[in-house]
């Protein structure tokens, strides 16, 4: 069964006034529990407004959201319930952290679960651990650490809730490679132990196609398409056109395949490069690569 | 004069400040950012600066137009010591700074008064502030905007509007602190495009500093710093063949680099790693593909 299933819905803002916007249009989406999924699409495409419906920030104009079989809209649905079933981390949520301490701050969204102390502190260790923030460092007040470690704070805050899903919009914005890489990785950790469903909204296609196990490509308020990661770059071309970057290494395919040589046009990762080219060798009868 | 900046043996550091039982701060320790930085900037250069945070990256760009003063070593900015106060005007007015966040730097609620602005304070005549304003805006492509409201535009088109805002001073050099960071790939594409043509058509020195692979390669040097030190400085197909030394300092190359350094380790000797490149990258597999 699909844990988040979207039925024909649609956003407009400021209806009714001269600057009415869908932002969302139409949209039916069906997502399976325990999915990775990369959320791609340029600024105005609708994507964030798309993830603030998923845990009713926002209310549709038309169209239902159901979360785990549940329309979120419908009568007696507590909105407090969805919330706690789908989590939502915001960009830069380094600027929502207020508690005293790391500790405090981690444990605010279990507490407010009404969760025992016991259970508290177990998933604060847990998930601080998760995220890298040594045990030291959780009774320091969170405006002493680093950037990079105050997201990882910000982040751990969401997920010690254990939402069935987890929505991150951009959580790598502003990051250096290396810090990227880190927070990546993380998110990716918490998805395989959790074995939850994950949605992370990101500007990088080499990120989102190395992470992910499946694909949401919006455009202006539409989806483009929903599916794996090759399915999705063997339509390079169609990214492309919609002003959307590919990686420069299926950019390269392209170009070889431009040029007349029958190789795969669905490459996006540098080691699935390698795995082609030796493929392509080989079947040509001149020898693989080795380790490739 | 040949460099517009020029930096001998900076040293640098962060006083850490704590609270005695008075209430009083008191300097309890030192953080060195780096205590022998050496970099000379050409006139008409465009330099990327790469490195992962904390490598100093950012307090060099502050020593360039004396936001930050050095604490030991000497910063010649457009030909002045930034450490002679009377001349800070002139070094300010020569080398033009851009941050990273756009929201932090928009000070007016029309375009063209924010682009305005640094003229008032210069005491420019109205006749000129109006040919300089519209010739900014124009070269950043913004002037068709000149009377909106910044908050109306997107983040690249409020970075553009930032440059747009130094450009009127009609500075020698432009350094930019991650101006792109916290851009969607449209914007980073625009400001990009911006930052190109200042320097190939006006001549302007461009300092970039950057996280972004991609625009790494399109400078003429790249200069690789990790703990306070230059570890790196060459041109970007130079820098980016040496994999193994990023991948140490936590910094990524080019996917067409990182796939030749693939296949020149598993045996293919002639996969060159200055490859930076598609269309580069795509010659070479064409004709291992073709054999």
């Amino acid at each position: 069964m699909a844990i988040i299933k979207t039925e024909k819905l649609t956003y407009t803002y400021s209806q009714g006034t001269p600057f009415e916007k869908t932002a969302v249009n139409n949209v039916d989406l069906e997502i399976e529990e325990g999915e990775l999924v990369g959320i791609i699409g340029h600024t105005g495409s609708g994507k964030s407004t798309l993830i603030q419906h998923l845990n009713g920030l926002i209310k549709p104009t038309s169209g239902r959201v159901i979360i785990d079989g549940t329309d979120i809209w419908g009568k007696d649905v507590k909105l407090r319930d969805i919330r706690f079933k789908v989590g939502l981390v915001f960009q830069y949520p380094e600027y929502q952290i207020f508690e005293e301490t790391v500790y405090k701050d981690i444990a605010f969204g279990p507490k407010n679960m009404g969760l025992d102390e016991k259970e508290i502190d177990k998933r604060v260790r847990e998930t601080a651990e998760l995220v890298g923030i040594s045990p030291e460092l959780l009774n320091k007040s969170p405006f002493e650490l680093s950037g990079g470690q105050k997201r990882r704070v910000a982040i751990a805050g969401v997920m010690a809730m254990r939402p069935k899903v987890l929505i991150l919009d951009e959580p790598t914005a502003g990051l250096d490679p290396k810090g990227r890489e880190t927070i990546l990785g993380q998110i990716k950790r918490y998805h395989e132990e959790t074995q939850s469903t994950v949605m992370l909204v990101s500007h990088s296609m080499e990120d989102v196609a190395r992470f992910a196990s499946r694909i949401l490509v919006m455009n202006k308020g539409e989806v483009l398409c929903y599916d794996t990661p090759p399915a999705v770059f063997a339509r390079a071309d169609e990214i492309s056109a919609v002003g959307l970057s590919v990686p420069q290494i299926t950019k390269i395919f392209a170009i070889l395949r431009s040029r007349g040589i029958d190789i795969r046009g669905d490459v996006y990762t540098v080691e699935f490069a390698l795995k082609t080219i030796s493929e392509y060798l080989e079947s040509h009868g001149r020898g693989g690569i080795a380790n490739a | 004069m040949d460099n517009i900046i020029s930096a001998q043996n900076l040293m640098f550091y962060y006083s850490e400040l704590s609270e005695d039982e008075n209430g009083e701060a008191n300097e309890s320790g030192k953080v060195l950012v780096f205590d022998d930085l050496s970099l000379d900037i050409k006139k008409g250069s465009f330099t990327v600066i790469l490195g992962h945070n904390g490598c100093g990256k950012s307090t060099f760009a502050k020593h360039t137009n004396a936001i930050l003063l050095p604490c030991g070593g000497k910063m010649t900015a457009a030909g002045f010591d930034t450490a002679d106060e009377s001349r800070l005007f002139d070094i300010r007015k020569h080398i033009g700074m851009v941050f990273q966040n756009p929201d932090n730097q928009i000070v007016a609620s029309v375009v063209e008064e924010d682009v305005a602005f640094a003229l008032e304070n210069m005491g420019v005549s109205p006749d000129e502030m109006r040919v300089r304003v519209d010739e900014a805006l124009k070269a950043v492509g913004m002037y068709e905007y000149r009377e909106h409201a910044p908050s109306q535009l997107s983040g690249g088109q409020k970075q553009r509007v930032a440059i747009a805002g130094i450009i009127a001073m009609q500075p020698d050099c432009i350094v930019l602190d991650e101006p792109t960071a916290m851009l969607d790939p449209a914007g980073r594409r625009e400001v990009m495009k911006t930052i190109k043509r200042l320097n190939r058509e006006n001549g302007v020195t461009i300092v970039l500093i950057t996280h972004y692979m991609d625009e790494a390669a399109q400078a003429d040097r790249v200069v690789v710093m990790d703990g306070g030190k230059i570890i790196l400085d060459d041109t970007p197909s130079e820098v980016f063949s040496h994999v193994e030394r990023l991948r140490e300092v936590g910094l990524d190359v080019p996917q067409s680099t990182q796939l030749m350094y693939l296949l020149r380790e598993n045996g293919r000797a002639d996969a060159d790693t200055h490859i930076i490149s598609e269309e580069e990258c795509a010659d070479y597999l064409e004709r291992l593909l073709r054999g």
